[in-house]
């Protein structure tokens, strides 16, 4: 008897506490509305179900708990009614699958306008490297990863020359403008990770990972690891501030090359490079 | 549908046994210890089950310490965070959930439930437990190694695992976590092989497959589920060794560890990942198909009324563990792996929510026009269909691809799957207890006692998790020492966070007073007889109770009909026993 009251206040308090908590997501800054409004559907549709069976569970403890004399009524199977039951649940299962994959299309289709950028991870913090005039990055390898060259971007790739280097430090996006995420771990598994965004990737050792977003408010972000990636994995923050045009360009153009960043190494070399 | 109204074959020719003098043991040493009897390994199997998850509990304490009340307890660094984190993961999910349903409940009920004197291969049983115990002494290990046990998560993802930023890493930890799980699943497959034939070929006459209990169905499929992907496990466990002793790159990339270059080059991390979800998706299914089966059997008991729709129940779990080797690429959505497929696995993830919403259905359908006593097995079988709900329609938050791009790594995953393969089958552990210590030990545990632990055990349990989702939701990632006060954070969750550690600390007190209810009604506990509960599947027919070895006396039981004929219409009582052959007279008399 107990249980059918705690049940019902079960439902109760969980509606209440969704509609009611300050806890909710926060404030997005990206494109990826998408994934709230689907996240959306899929909390109203768990919610009725939840509702429905836990209080029809209900239900049934009351009315038909053991009194003296009560015997259950025997009935094997319903054809019929497990047919409905199948139809109606898959028919709800389709219809939060279906814009999921609707939205999971555009996540993976980068558009062609896109700018790339790098993150490179290691342990524990945030470099970047974005690519320059040309717009395109120059190869890299993490065997050609040393004091001189953090990034391992490759000194014969013509391509790497002018491409910007934020060793450890903030990155910098204009506001409106895709861009996709070029991510790469230089020794363990990381997650580039800003909540305000939506979108995450795990960056993998000896792989280029992706995801794309376009930045729709400016402001500063807080970049967190979101894969376990060793003791530090709690303190390993960064930042990401998205710009205006113009105050994007002025970073921009405080930012060191890679040619400009490697020249004292080259000047001090015994043996004159390519 | 139904047997109880069938032709009956009366000339069925006994199955007597008249001199068992030869196979029973002959020292305490080999009743009680180096036992061959499923009963008694049962017992050693969940006693060391228990032990190993008090571990556990205590281990999710710290965490809960440190969660809600950050740097409150001094020791936990974040090392020993990680470590916590790792094994207490690690001991919930394998040694203590896979072991009790299948080595535990496994071993006591198949023999009985089927009709068979023991196991098929008796002496392999027992090689099965003691190899499962040399596996938790090894990861006990592990605690006392020097640099203590690995940090890695239990998900174990190289290269993390086995570097040394990383707790355990570079030194014992990892090693030890490896050759305990190689020896577990070596222990397993033991055990699982003689599940599985035992159900094949030992049951008695008369007990088709499809008039088994539900509780036999989950198990079996769970154990040949197990049988199917613990390989997996066991062969990255294998290679993650070697790149870790012998230096070999099997998920070892070229990598610079702290501005060193390492000499691995050309594996793949990915791989790793494939191979332990490959077994670690369907290992949610081995812990819940048990739980799922005994459920069944608990409501139908308890509500006197035959589970609805049995033969889609059994096709549900069957269906349920082969689509479930289809689906495990849904803990990687966000791995790195190539992003197509995830329509794939999205697919198949929510095609999964068919066959097992059709089961919460059926147990719900079954109380319908029922006769419920609200014992304690029925109260913790609701209880479990109220987490089960909930954590499995968060599932299809996680599962819908894009929708787990948000809430993946955060505390909505933790809350997803503690609701859903955490507190959902325990509960169903607990009401399997309360049901089946009868026979076990011939006594009742102690009602008041079990009421208090119930009612803790589900509020407290539903009060530490649910608001644990808007605290991922939130955006707060999982496995974080510390979070501090970041901007995303709109409203603090501090004050959420101290409630669920609140919360877990008094559930897991709870625990203590099962434990004690458990020791004290040994001794104390009302007497119950063969049968209190009325229940018509086989266990509950044994000549003695607790039952004695061979299980059946002299003569092997002759099963007549289903498991489920309760309130039969016309029927002396409320339940026919699966050996009773009503209507028609005894095949032969006893």
């Amino acid at each position: 008897m107990a249980i059918a009251v705690v049940l019902v206040v079960v439902v109760v308090g969980s509606v209440l506490f969704h509609l009611l908590s300050p806890w909710w997501w926060t404030p997005i800054a990206s494109n990826w509305g998408y994934i709230d409004h689907t996240l959306v559907i899929t909390f109203w549709i768990t919610g009725l179900v939840f509702a429905s069976v836990v209080l029809f569970m209900a239900y049934c403890v009351f009315r038909f708990r053991h009194r003296e004399g009560a015997r259950a009524r025997y009935e094997p199977e319903s054809r019929r009614l497990e047919l409905w039951l199948t139809v109606i649940t898959a028919v709800g299962v389709a219809a939060l699958l279906t814009p999921g994959l609707f939205v999971w299309h555009r996540f993976v289709t980068v558009p062609d306008e896109a700018a790339d950028v790098e993150v490179i991870a290691q342990q524990w913090q945030w470099s970047y490297r974005l690519p320059g005039e040309d717009g395109r990055l120059g190869q890299s390898s993490a065997r050609l990863i040393g004091p001189e060259n953090p990034l391992g971007v490759d000194p014969d790739d013509p391509a790497g020359a002018d491409d910007v280097i934020i060793e450890a430090g903030d990155l910098h996006l204009p506001v409106d403008r895709p861009v996709r995420v070029l991510l790469r771990s230089i020794d363990v598994l990381h997650d580039f990770y800003v909540p305000e965004f939506r979108a995450k990737m795990d960056m993998v050792p000896g792989m280029v990972t992706y995801f794309w977003f376009t930045p729709t408010r400016t402001g500063a972000f807080e970049v967190l690891c979101a894969e376990l990636c060793g003791v530090g994995h709690a303190f390993m923050r960064g930042a990401v501030q998205i710009d205006g045009e113009a105050d994007y360009q002025a970073w921009l153009g405080e930012q060191p090359t890679f040619a400009a960043l490697s020249r004292p190494v080259r000047l001090g070399a015994a043996a004159p490079m390519r | 549908m139904v047997d109880a109204t069938q032709e009956i074959d009366t000339d069925i020719p006994p199955a007597e046994v008249p001199e068992l003098e030869l196979y029973h043991p002959k020292s305490w040493w080999t009743t009680y210890v180096f036992s061959q009897d499923a009963k008694i390994i049962a017992l050693q199997y969940s006693g060391t089950a228990f032990a190993i998850g008090l571990v556990a509990l205590v281990l999710s304490w710290l965490i809960r310490l440190q969660l809600g009340f950050p740097g409150l307890v001094d020791f936990i660094t974040p090392e020993a965070y990680y470590q916590i984190v790792t094994m207490h993961g690690m001991i919930m999910v394998v040694y203590l959930l896979t072991a009790l349903f299948l080595g535990g409940f496994g071993n006591y009920l198949i023999p009985l439930m089927v009709g068979a004197r023991d196991m098929v291969f008796p002496y392999v049983n027992m090689l099965s437990y003691w190899i499962y115990l040399l596996a938790v002494l090894v990861l006990v290990a592990s605690f006392f190694a020097p640099g203590g046990p690995t940090g890695a998560g239990w998900t174990l993802y190289p290269p993390q695992a086995i570097l040394g930023g990383t707790p355990g890493g570079q030194q014992a930890g990892i090693l030890l976590m490896l050759a305990s799980l190689m020896l577990f699943i070596i222990g397993f497959t033991m055990g699982g092989l003689n599940y599985v034939v035992t159900i094949l070929q030992g049951r008695t006459r008369g007990m088709t497959l499809m008039r088994m209990p539900l509780t036999l169905w989950g198990i079996f499929t769970a154990t040949v589920m197990a049988l199917l992907a613990f390989p997996a496990l066991f062969v990255a466990c294998v290679m993650m060794m070697f790149d870790r002793v012998l230096g070999t790159s099997f998920f070892m990339p070229a990598l610079v560890e702290m501005g060193e270059q390492l000499k691995y080059g050309g594996g793949s991390p990915i791989l790793f990942q494939h191979l332990f979800w490959f077994f670690g998706h369907p290992e949610v299914y081995i812990v819940a198909l048990p739980a799922f089966g005994i459920v069944s059997d608990l409501i139908s008991v308890h509500a006197r009324k035959n589970i609805f729709g049995y033969r889609m129940m059994v096709w549900a779990i069957v269906i349920i563990g082969a689509l479930s080797f289809v689906v495990w690429a849904h803990h990687m959505y966000v791995s790195g792996m190539d992003p197509r497929f995830g329509f794939f696995f999205a697919t198949t993830t929510l095609v999964i929510a068919v066959p097992t919403a059709l089961k919460v259905y059926n147990w719900i359908l079954t109380l319908w026009r029922g006769d419920i006593h609200l014992r304690l097995p029925m109260l913790f079988a609701l209880a479990f269909i109220v987490t089960f709900l909930n954590g499995g329609l968060t599932g299809l938050f996680l599962g819908n691809v894009v929708v787990d791009v948000p809430l993946s790594d955060t505390m909505f995953v933790v809350a997803h799957f503690h609701m859903v393969m955490g507190v959902a089958p325990i509960l169903v552990i607990f009401g399997a207890i309360y049901h089946w210590y009868p026979k076990i030990t011939g006594r009742m545990l102690d009602e008041k006692m079990g009421r208090f632990h119930f009612w803790v055990t589900f509020v407290g349990a539903y009060a530490i998790f649910f608001p644990m989702h808007y605290v991922g939701l939130v955006g707060v990632p999982r496995r974080y020492v510390e979070l501090g006060d970041p901007a995303f954070v709109t409203t603090p969750v501090h004050g959420l966070n101290a409630f669920i550690t609140v919360a877990a600390l008094v559930v897991g007190f709870a625990q203590l007073v099962f434990l004690f209810n458990i020791v004290w009604s040994l001794r104390h506990g009302r007497p119950s007889g063969g049968n209190p509960w009325g229940a018509a599947s086989l266990e509950w027919q044994t000549p003695e109770t607790p039952p004695g070895h061979g299980n059946w006396g002299r003569e092997l039981p002759i099963v007549y009909r289903w498991a489920y004929d309760y309130s039969v219409p016309g029927a002396p009582r409320d339940f026919i026993a699966q050996d009773d052959p009503w209507p028609q007279p005894p095949a032969r008399p006893s």
